[in-house]
């Protein structure tokens, strides 16, 4: 039986497309100031351990952790970075807190993207620096090669994917976070500039910047307190072969086993029956359909026809990114996954106002890192 | 709480330059120590990855670019960061990994491959200092370490020739390690009347820029029982970030070392470390960072570290032997790799297996410690055989 | 472990500069503009009136430089500007033959950390500048040198350097 743990707190800020007027650490502070007083807990004597999910060249500074205690309370206290996405942070506090070690673990992620002047640079500083970055191109273009290859293989169609941006960016309308809400159409996506064939302009999500902290906590300590806790029933991860590996690089294979890894941990056998809802990477339109199908939330080829008839609408069957997505949000570095956790505990505490689902008792958060990564992370919440 | 042990143990050389890629270092080491402890890759259910900035290799999420090379290929794996304390955070993540229940076998690989900067790795450390408020003084990377330094000799009264020695010490260690690129016989004289870099630093006070890799393996109990007839058992963690503001710090004492230690410590159960702790491997970039850190595990009073020095209490037939394996200063400094090769060899020395590193004694409870960020944050680990 | 021989291959200089090994070579072009923020937007604001200014925490009774908007130490939003001396005392010091790239310079870059006068042990990293290398210690007074105003931008680099403190300039210290 699995250590109990949970979500006890979360802050965010307005994710937006443009932050001028605040440094990095004054919109760190804003959110742990409100994951704190939303958990209830005092910084400096209730937080066992603090960690924060970065890459350095996304900030522009070597060794980020250096810039990260103050702001989040962590200040003389235990705090480490991790180089990963905001679920690989929460699945480390969950090994922080089931080892026995502590009990109340803060997760901070951010992004400060509008910061970075060279964002292609940046992208391809990822690439492989022998056998993939001298060819010079746009990183975006390897998703345009998974795109094609998913298309081809599931016969999804660009018009299901056109589905998926405008439904999210419709979907962004009713969060006042999101950066990108859109009352787009398919044909708009469809007749926008053609970026990363078969990608349009539209299909690709856009950076936002903003922060985020989640609190976790242990069972016995999570119901000492006064707000319900959102248990964390399961979370997995997986680093699984990229896209140029020249192995079959459109299944999202990291999804699938990240999503085992969870499933198995939560008991969850069919994870349609076991799910009301998910929030899923979708940092291209193509993402979404395809790790949908990877996370058994529908059949191979299945989730992209699925999407055009309305099934993964936030009235359809099983509503997926009723946030609005990265495609609403907006793309927001290690604290994507960080983004869609924070809606699902909003959903599952009834607390998302105006996109409140009915059917919320269970609900998925799932990340990917991005071109040219194949990490990705699952994490499965629910009411009890 | 369950049980964590280390069962295996891998080191490359230490290079100056390597002509592998960091995903091939990392194979290297990763594949030995898995070798070392009878397992395969198939036996590995996580990993973990330490390695320092993604300036130094030039590639933006370099732990997605070296998890290949670590044996990560279709598992969880996870970087956990901590600048120059990386080497000891990882095995301490790792830790969590297997403590947790969620996985028995942990494989932890470091790497660093610092040649890859040009013109000199030290460059891209201009990028670590405050964006805004210091980059535009253009600082060295010793800087910090030669104003800590200097601080700390001032507040003390410590001389330059009393630190030397720690150099001397650890580059006549390093003789006996297989991975060294940097070993020497020298004579405090040496050590004074090499270059002065950023005064009070001089060359021989300094640690080299290597490419390295290291890896060990951490396995639960049951594990460790089943494969292993000496498991050495991880007893205590701790960890601590001080505050970013440097300038606002007390510089001569490292109070996130000592609160890394004492949460160690009390997990460990230890409540008198200067008797029952037997050899020690504290960081050691910098001569006079092996005193400080000293003094910040509590291993002696402050002030009081140049003096045992002196006095061969931390030679490795002292009383209490520190960096018997050369450490930083006597093998190299491939940053992350480094900091995990002195988990390394408190596990070999607590095995009985350092060859001509051996120190005396049937050493039975070892620490290892690492330092990082803006001198910064401190990582312990405190292991122990039966 | 054994005494054998470990993996890895060593390159020497020769090995690179005569090409027996291919190698690389990407120059990066990474480029950031940072939002400098409220508290250090300001402080940057003042460098280029020729000021100093720190943020306090009443909870505390600190006086925060650099400043920032929030207190470590108490974690709440610090309460007040507060502007402090351009004058301060050597924290510590160190003689740089190096620059930031590791090449070598003529003459020592002097480099300091200044505890700011009117803050609460607030610290600057800067350098030191009209004094003989020999006469710096810890404990020594200095004063900040400002660049003319016209030649001010908002940047750290506003104040020259800080120089000691010349009774007869400056009155006591």
């Amino acid at each position: 039986m699995p250590t109990k743990v949970a979500i006890i707190g979360v802050g965010h800020t307005a994710f937006r497309a443009t932050s001028p007027g605040l440094s990095y650490k004054e919109l760190m502070f804003e959110a742990a100031t409100r994951a704190y007083e939303d958990a209830g807990l005092d910084a400096r004597s209730e937080i066992d351990s603090f960690l924060t999910c970065s890459e350095d060249l996304a900030e522009g500074t070597s060794i980020f952790d250096e810039y990260v205690p103050d702001q989040i309370g962590g200040a003389e206290r235990p705090v480490y970075t991790v180089s990963g996405d905001t679920i690989q942070g929460l699945a480390t506090a969950y090994m922080q807190i089931a080892s026995g070690i502590v009990d109340v673990v803060s997760v901070e992620a951010h992004s400060k993207a509008s910061n970075v002047v060279t964002p292609g640079e940046l992208h391809a500083f990822a690439l492989d620096p022998i056998f993939v970055r001298p060819l010079g191109f746009n990183a975006h273009a390897m998703a345009g090669l998974e795109a094609s290859a998913y298309l081809a293989t599931t016969s999804t169609t660009r018009e299901q994917c056109a589905h998926v941006v405008a439904k999210n960016r419709r979907n962004a309308l009713a969060n006042p976070s999101a950066a990108h809400a859109a009352a787009i159409d398919p044909q708009d996506v469809l007749s926008s500039p053609p970026a990363f064939a078969p990608l349009t302009e539209l299909e690709v999500s856009a950076p936002a910047d903003g922060a985020l902290v989640i609190v976790l906590a242990s069972e016995e300590r999570a119901k000492k307190l006064k707000r319900q806790p959102v248990w964390l029933r399961g979370i997995g991860w997986s680093t699984g072969s990229g896209i140029t590996s020249g192995t079959d690089g459109s299944s999202a294979d990291y999804a699938r086993s990240a999503a085992e890894m969870a499933y198995r941990m939560a008991g969850i056998g069919d994870p349609r029956q076991g799910i009301d809802f998910a929030e899923v990477d979708d940092s291209y339109s193509y993402k979404e359909p395809q790790h949908l199908e990877a996370l058994g939330l529908f059949g191979p080829g299945r989730a992209g026809a699925a999407t055009a008839d309305g099934a993964t609408a936030r009235d359809g069957d099983l509503p997926v990114n009723v946030s609005g997505g990265s495609l609403g949000v907006g793309q927001l570095f290690e604290a994507s996954g960080g983004q869609k956790v924070a809606e699902v505990v909003a959903q599952l505490r009834g607390e998302a106002g105006p996109r409140q689902l009915k059917k919320a008792k269970t609900g998925l958060a799932q990340s990917w890192r991005g071109i040219p990564t194949a990490t990705g992370a699952v994490v499965v919440l629910s009411r009890d | 709480m369950r049980k964590v042990a280390v069962v295996g143990a891998g080191l490359t050389r230490f290079m100056r330059r390597a002509q592998e890629t960091g995903p091939e270092l990392a194979w290297l080491a990763a594949s030995q120590a898995l070798e070392s402890c009878g397992l395969g890759l198939k036996d590995v259910d996580s990993v973990a990855i330490g390695t320092a900035p993604d300036a130094f290799d030039g590639v933006h999420m370099k732990g997605e670019y070296l998890a290949p090379g670590a044996g990560g290929w279709g598992r969880p794996v996870t970087r956990p960061y901590a600048g120059g304390g990386t080497g000891v955070l990882v095995p301490i993540h790792a830790w969590f990994n297997v403590a947790s229940g969620l996985f028995d076998v942990c494989l932890v690989v470091a790497e660093e491959k610092m040649s890859t900067c040009h013109p000199h790795p030290q460059g891209a450390f201009v990028t670590i200092f405050d964006n805004i408020l210091e980059r535009p003084l253009e600082p060295n990377l010793i800087w910090i370490f030669a104003l800590e330094m200097q601080r700390y000799m001032d507040t003390y009264g410590i001389t330059k020739e009393e630190i030397a020695l720690v150099s001397v010490k650890n580059k006549r260690n390093g003789l006996d390690h297989p991975s060294t690129h940097v070993a020497e016989e020298i004579t405090v004289k040496d050590v004074m009347e090499s270059e002065v870099m950023v005064s009070p630093v001089n060359r021989l006070d300094v640690s080299p820029v290597s490419d390295g890799a290291a890896a060990i393996v951490l396995v639960s109990e049951d594990v460790a029982r089943r494969i292993s007839d000496n498991p050495v058992w991880i007893d205590g963690i701790g960890w601590n970030l001080d505050t970013a503001y440097w300038t606002n710090r007390d510089l001569a004492y490292p109070s996130y070392v000592e609160r890394a230690a004492r949460m160690a410590y009390k997990m460990a159960g230890i409540t008198e470390p200067r008797k029952q702790i037997n050899v020690v491997e504290p960081y050691d970039p910098f001569s006079y960072k092996e005193l400080h850190h000293l003094e910040g595990l509590l291993l002696c009073d402050k002030g009081q570290a140049a003096k045992i020095t002196a006095d061969g209490v931390t030679q490795r037939n002292g009383d209490m032997p520190v960096s018997p394996s050369g450490g930083l200063l006597g093998v190299g400094n491939p940053i992350a790799a480094a900091g995990l090769m002195k988990v390394a060899e408190i596990f070999w020395q607590l095995r009985g297996e350092a060859g001509r590193r051996q120190v005396p004694g049937q050493p039975k409870v070892g620490l290892a410690q690492a330092w990082g960020d803006l001198m910064q944050v401190g990582t312990v680990v405190v292991m122990r055989v039966d | 472990m054994t005494e054998r021989t470990l993996p890895g291959t060593p390159l020497s200089d020769e090995d690179m500069q005569q090409g027996k090994v291919l190698t690389l070579n990407w120059p990066a072009s990474l480029r950031y503009e940072w939002d400098t923020g409220v508290a250090i937007g300001r402080f940057l604001r003042e460098l280029k009136n020729g000021r100093i200014i720190g943020r306090s925490c009443h909870r505390c009774q600190r006086v925060l430089i650099p400043p920032r908007m929030f207190c470590e130490r108490c974690f709440r939003p610090t309460d007040a500007w507060q502007f402090v001396q351009d004058s301060g005392s050597v924290n510590t010091y160190s003689l740089s033959h190096l620059r930031w790239d590791a090449s070598r310079v003529e003459e020592p870059i002097l480099v300091a950390v200044i505890e700011i006068d009117g803050s609460s042990q607030g610290g600057l990293l800067h350098y030191l500048g009209d004094v003989r290398p020999e006469e710096i210690h810890i404990g020594m007074k200095v004063k900040a040198v400002w660049k003319p105003a016209e030649e001010r931008e908002g940047s750290i680099l506003d104040i020259r350097h800080f120089r000691p403190i010349d009774t007869a300039q400056d009155g006591p210290a």
